[in-house]
């Protein structure tokens, strides 16, 4: 390649380094696996407690957002972990920084290619779950629509507005962008990790903390900014917990969409730029690392 | 060694940098409700360790489905101990979910207390009044603790002046907690007509109930239905109305 045509950044490359890592991920079977049980979960929901419509229809919602809350988190970490190691053990990553590719370009492209594949995943189960939640909505109408018959056309219409209620709401789709955020968001840190893990297995189970950590964190937060809440060394610990690690209770909105909540727009938009601005730091961070690695 | 100091510093700096804008959200969430379980000891007393470790990790929802499948499952058997209990710990992990609260009262009110009053294993009446009560209690209980968690929903409004009205044929609570319902929104239509039908059972508040439901009357022939209409004549006779200012004759 002439030296002179080589641009610092490409955005070419970027591109054929994520299309090649959603390859990859897509063949293993790991992903096919999990996605089986998720779009199971989800589909077979429709066949679960068949109690009263409303019940039904916080049951199905709860179940089919818990399952991509599930899936997402753990193929973040799962897909994202063994990026680094298997291109070592490959050596494919020797191949790829040869050439004139930088450090910087082959982290992008990596975390892209797991964040498509996110995006994709969360795409089938979005789907999928809306398909269950309208024929169930179909079924519950047509149901009531019969067995109310008989009454006022203004309660039918009032009953059929309900069942309408119960089931889909805008705010499905604000639960299902931050069960994403949350999920790139722990595809950016799993990578960052992985930068200096030395095996896969060691990443994962440093994300499993992680994530635990990261649900507490809110607490630590809270006790560490109360005053005299405990003596200095916990207040240190809990200070250095707070400081460290993102909070992740801040992104399961979903519980309260599936209830009803509505999720004000000033909120939603500061989740989603408090989870791009972890995604980005994370990843610059992890370039730090990976940047003098020794290879 | 400098690098990963250099990493740990920039972690710590940023750390230091999101802890307002985390702190401030989480402000948000609570003022909207957002987070308005209480993860103490009582909670993992009540759930278990496990149901514990996966409310905490973001999948309180599906605990909470998982416990309310129970708990249908122990009312099909009607094990009202296990009912109640269940319920207890649905409704502590999610109380902003009105349903669980209404199921939950429902459950104890209406089911359990019937089962009580019916109880074989005990032959003396005035015990299984006393449990019948009980049991309504406990319903009244859900309610009341429902509605504090979610003050504006009308749907437990509504339960609560059906509590009333049915188990302890109190009209005057009844009536209260309908109208109460009626102003939320979102209130089903029938709600502002119930709350004046339980009205004109109150001794003494007739003329109340009377104005009620007249203004009802008036809002022309979608309010006019027979229940109103028998409320209203009922009213009149009572209040012994001027011929000239009763509504007209549409009841056989």
């Amino acid at each position: 390649m002439n030296s002179s045509s080589h641009r610092a950044f490409s955005l070419g490359r970027i591109a054929a380094i994520t299309v090649n890592t959603l390859t990859e991920l897509t063949r293993l079977k790991i992903f096919y696996v999990l996605l089986f049980f998720a779009l199971f979960l989800i589909g077979s929901s429709i066949f679960m407690a068949r109690l009263t419509f409303q019940q039904e229809f916080q049951v199905l919602k709860d179940i089919a957002l818990g399952s991509m809350n599930i899936f997402t988190s753990v193929l973040a970490v799962v897909a994202t972990a063994r990026l680094i190691p298997q291109d070592l053990e490959d050596r494919t990553i020797y191949t790829i920084l040869a050439k004139p590719v930088p450090r910087s370009e082959y982290l992008f492209g990596k975390l892209a290619g797991v964040l498509l594949l996110l995006a994709l995943s969360v795409i089938i189960m979005s789907a999928l779950f809306f398909v269950v939640l309208n024929i169930r909505e179909q079924t519950v109408l047509s149901d009531t629509a019969r067995q109310m018959g008989a009454a006022p056309a203004e309660q039918v219409a009032e009953a059929l507005d309900a069942v309408r209620a119960s089931a889909f709401n805008v705010n499905l789709l604000s639960g299902i962008a931050i069960i994403f955020i949350k999920a790139c968001l722990l595809a950016s840190l799993t990578l960052f990790v992985s930068t200096f893990a030395t095996t896969s297995i060691f990443t994962t189970i440093v994300m499993v903390f992680v994530y635990f950590i990261g649900h507490l964190e809110g607490i630590a937060r809270e006790y560490w900014l109360q005053a005299n809440s405990a003596g200095w060394m916990t207040k240190a610990f809990l200070g250095l917990v707070a400081l460290l690690f993102p909070d992740l209770q801040l992104f399961n909105l979903s519980d309260d969409i599936v209830v009803g909540t509505a999720i004000p727009l000033a909120l939603f938009v500061k989740t989603i730029a408090l989870g791009s601005f972890y995604i980005v730091f994370y990843l610059l961070l992890a370039w730090a690392v990976f940047y003098r690695k020794e290879l | 060694m400098i690098r990963s100091l250099a990493v740990f510093l920039s972690l710590a700096l940023f750390g230091a940098a999101k802890l307002p804008a985390e702190h401030a959200l989480a402000a948000t969430h609570r003022d909207l409700h957002l987070r308005a379980v209480d993860f103490g000891l009582d909670l993992r007393e009540q759930i278990g360790q496990l149901g514990f470790i996966a409310a905490l990790s973001g999948f309180r929802s599906l605990v909470d489905d998982a416990l309310f499948i129970q708990a249908h499952v122990a009312w099909e058997r009607t094990e009202w101990g296990r009912v109640l209990l269940l319920f207890q710990q649905v409704t502590t992990l999610q109380p902003r979910a009105v349903l669980f609260w209404d199921m939950a009262a429902w459950h104890m009110a209406w089911n359990a207390s019937a089962a009580a009053l019916s109880d074989r294993a005990q032959p003396r009446l005035a015990l299984r009044v006393k449990a019948q009560r009980e049991y309504f209690a406990l319903g009244k209980d859900f309610l009341e603790r429902g509605i504090k968690n979610n003050p504006d929903r009308p749907q437990l409004y509504e339960a609560l002046g059906r509590l009333y009205r049915d188990k302890y044929l109190d009209h005057e609570h009844a009536a209260e907690f309908f109208a109460k319902a009626a102003q939320l929104p979102g209130a089903p239509s029938y709600d502002k007509r119930f709350a004046a039908y339980e009205l004109s059972h109150c001794e003494g508040r007739e003329k109340e109930a009377y104005e009620h439901l007249r203004q009802l009357y008036d809002l022309g022939e979608r309010e006019r239905l027979p229940t109103l209409l028998r409320c209203l004549k009922e009213m009149e006779i009572k209040l012994d109305i001027p011929l000239a200012q009763r509504i007209p004759d549409q009841l056989p």
